[in-house]
């Protein structure tokens, strides 16, 4: 049956049709929904892990176990993974190992826009680049087969707007597939003897794949209707933009395969089209390559290296006539995202920002506790810099920061790489407070189960980590838990824990307002005769209050009742049913 | 046929998933060649959300880009006004007369535009405006505001009543279907 599907649900129905067995995961926009799609199917095994280098290596092990494995990931989480990744490279696999690994050109949910395609270059191992859904599940069962007949990982590279495009999509049906496992120290244990002997397999295995490239239907030259004198080489989505600039009338040679690229189909290509413009988004990987086999092609110059390209940037690109569009003259407001109605991370960035405390920031829902009229963080760097940076941050600064410095971390992102950091403030006694913001879920990425929810991916029951207990464990005596929607014991709590001359955790616990166990209160009103306009809470930045004829108002769509903004009125004024 | 393309565009949170979810469903039903494009994560939080809902014989693009929009669907009123450069030149903007802050009006750093639909009619683009949240929640829901914007829809598109309601069935939860119905009749008579 044909249906649409975007591209994360096809890929995870292609990796279950090709007998793919178990998934270990960590989530990221946006990557998330390959491993969410694939928990739904009952005979296979499915899991979050702390973090994508558990994820990786999960999955190495599965395959090592004979059963066809994956990990899924977005692009800086393959940063996390890259340890395992490249000796993977070396030792292969038993049976089949796929990493999908999801790109965010433009950054609409990324602190960076790195290119994953050099991972595969530098890993020497096979990538897979799907340009719409229907790909996604074929090269999924494609990707399997490679990493079996040639003993490799391989990966398949998503993009933001192939994960999320939904695309009509032809489902097959599953095959299953078991191996062996049979010890072989020589290929599966990198100690330095083995590890020699296994590099030359890895370049060997690259000549074969290349050859493999030059035969592969993964990579088509689609011949054009003869009306320009040159040839495009695409692939991904800049292939859905060139087609729908150019449909049927230029010559293209669509990509599937990116590492290794063929070397004869690109010259063939380039002797027939003469003049040839490489199209990809990020960084030039295709163009340096076919400058490397001496293929002379207009890339970079031409295209930018930043952002998601579209139809209009190569329409532009070629000189041809923009549409008409329509523009006014009234300036629109922004509108950036911004911390729920009700959220509980709001409470302890308004207490951090009125206290001037500097705050080390982490990555999660609560990087939104940068924005006006917060503006509560200090840096954002990646999954656990907080914590680690904070200890840094007070080696250097000592008793001029220590008092007035936090970090903040989520629960999932403490998990995924903050508790390292933890165990070196502990060790090496830097006198730092971590603030753990546990709202009891993966926030950001739309509500994943982590080890400190008690439940796993399935949602049944599972493992639970006990924050009090692990901080604890790993040297910090001083660990309080508050509650951030009660404003006085928040600030008294960080007051006290600040001027402490030892390390110290406050976990600032209260479940997301999204989850669907937590019921909403009903909306409060704000009494106008009682509203003296002093816009006190209009500091506290909730999506829920505005200002309107000198007064607040309240949206009662938007308010859940939390109550945090009546606490902060001196007159009262915020009232709750029957009062 | 070339390629329709209907953007939807709103505040995150306002459930403009369904709706694409409906339009997607009914295109394909209707044997069209179709491909939806949304942005997840980040922007979901009470950001401006886009949608692109593109059919047709053959689509490639998965995105509409400046000048491309047959219709804009509004969920909230200044958010028709900022795609307004997506939409083609005898466009049609379809648009939910509810106003939601942004952020910096509330903090009061911005102002809210004052009569923004009358200037972008100025410009010569039909706008067609409802007030959905009224009739959602005449309908039993102020949540179906999408499904009261997809009835609108509806009378521009051509596609017979009944198909819109039998992908409705498809789309939403079955405790849900006559509340939705009932918001989609008002959203397409009023």
């Amino acid at each position: 049956m044909k249906e649409l599907m975007i591209g994360n649900a096809a890929l995870a129905r292609g990796l279950y049709e090709a007998g793919c067995s178990v998934i270990s995961s960590y989530p990221g926009t946006p990557s998330t929904e390959i491993t969410e799609e694939f928990a739904k199917f009952s005979d296979v095994y499915c899991e979050w892990a702390p973090n994508e280098k558990v994820a990786a290596e999960t999955a190495f092990g599965a395959s090592l176990g004979g059963k066809r494995s994956a990990c899924c990931m977005k692009h800086v989480g393959l940063n996390v993974a890259a340890d395992p990744l490249f000796t993977m490279s070396y030792t292969g696999v038993n049976a089949g190992m796929v990493i999908c690994v999801a790109d965010d050109p433009g950054m609409h949910s990324s602190q960076n826009e790195q290119d994953s395609r050099h991972y595969a270059v530098a890993a020497k191992v096979p990538m897979l680049e799907p340009a719409d859904s229907q790909e996604a599940l074929n090269f999924a069962k494609i990707a399997f087969e490679i990493s079996e007949e040639f003993d490799t990982p391989v990966f398949i590279k998503m993009c933001t707007r192939v994960a999320h495009s939904q695309s009509i999509t032809e489902k097959g049906e599953r095959t299953e597939v078991q191996k062996e496992y049979v010890k072989n120290p020589k290929k599966y244990i990198m100690a330095p003897a083995n590890a020699i002997a296994r590099h030359p397999f890895v370049e060997e295995r690259t000549r074969k794949l290349t050859e493999y490239a030059e035969a592969s239907p993964l990579n088509r030259v689609e011949y054009g209707s003869g009306t320009y004198d040159f040839g495009i080489i695409t692939s991904s989505t800049s292939y859905q933009y060139v087609k729908e600039v150019f449909g049927d009338s230029v010559s293209v040679l669509k990509l599937g395969l990116i590492n290794p690229l063929p070397v004869k189909i690109i010259k063939d290509f380039a002797e027939k089209a003469g003049k040839v413009y490489v199209i990809e988004e990020l960084d030039p990987i295709i163009e340096t390559h076919c400058k490397t086999i001496g293929v002379d092609v207009i890339g970079k110059e031409r295209f930018s290296l930043l952002g998601e390209f579209s139809q209009k940037t190569i329409a532009e690109a070629f000189g041809l006539e923009a549409k008409e569009t329509v523009s006014l003259d009234t300036k629109i407001p922004v509108r950036p995202p911004m911390m729920c109605a009700g959220c509980p991370h709001r409470g302890m960035f308004y207490v951090l920002a009125k206290n001037k405390i500097t705050v080390l920031g982490d990555i999660g829902c609560y990087t939104l506790g940068s924005m006006p009229p917060l503006n509560a963080l200090d840096m954002t760097l990646c999954m656990g810099a907080s914590v680690s940076g904070l200890h840094g941050f007070n080696k250097a600064g000592e008793s001029e920061t220590e008092n007035k410095t936090v970090c903040v971390i989520g629960d999932s992102t403490f998990m995924h790489s903050g508790v390292t950091g933890l165990i070196n403030i502990a060790y090496n006694q830097s006198n730092s407070t971590v603030i753990v913001l546990d709202n009891s879920i993966t926030g950001m990425t739309g509500h994943q189960q982590n080890p400190t929810t008690g439940y796993n991916i399935k949602g049944d029951p599972a493992g639970k980590v006990n924050l009090e207990s692990l901080c604890r464990s790993v040297g910090i005596n001083s660990v309080r838990v508050v509650d951030p929607y009660n404003l006085d014991e928040c600030e008294k709590v960080i007051k006290e824990e600040l001027a402490k001359n030892e390390p110290s955790v406050i976990i600032s616990r209260r479940p997301c307002v999204l989850l669907k166990y937590v019921k909403p209160k009903k909306p409060l009103t704000v009494n106008p005769d009682k509203c003296r306009g002093c816009k006190k809470c209009m500091k506290f930045g909730c999506p829920a209050i505005s200002f309107r004829d000198k007064h607040a108002v309240i949206d009662n769509t938007l308010c859940i009742g939390c109550g945090v903004c009546a606490s902060l009125c001196a007159f009262n004024a915020f009232e709750s049913e029957g009062e | 046929m070339s390629a329709k393309n209907i953007m939807i565009v709103g505040v995150g949170g306002q459930g403009s998933l369904l709706a694409s979810k409906l339009l997607g469903r009914l295109l394909v039903d209707e044997g069209f060649d179709v491909k939806v494009s949304e942005v997840h994560g980040m922007s979901q939080r009470g950001g401006s959300v886009v949608t692109y809902v593109r059919f047709g014989d053959k689509v490639y693009s998965p995105i509409i880009d400046e000048g491309e929009a047959d219709f804009i669907v509004s969920f909230e009123k200044i958010e028709a006004a900022r795609y307004i450069k997506d939409l083609r030149k005898d466009g049609t903007i379809i648009v939910n007369t509810q106003q939601i802050d942004p952020m910096p009006v509330i903090i009061g750093s911005e102002e809210y535009p004052k009569d923004i639909l009358s200037e972008v009619e100025s410009k010569g683009v039909k706008v067609d405006a409802i007030d959905a949240l009224t009739l959602a929640t005449q309908a039993g829901s102020a949540k179906a505001c999408n499904i009261v914007l997809m009835g609108k829809l509806a009378k521009y598109l051509d596609i017979p009543y009944d198909k819109w309601e039998s992908a409705i069935e498809k789309c939403v939860k079955p405790a849900f279907i006559d509340i939705n119905k009932k918001a989609f009749a008002l959203g397409y008579e009023n």
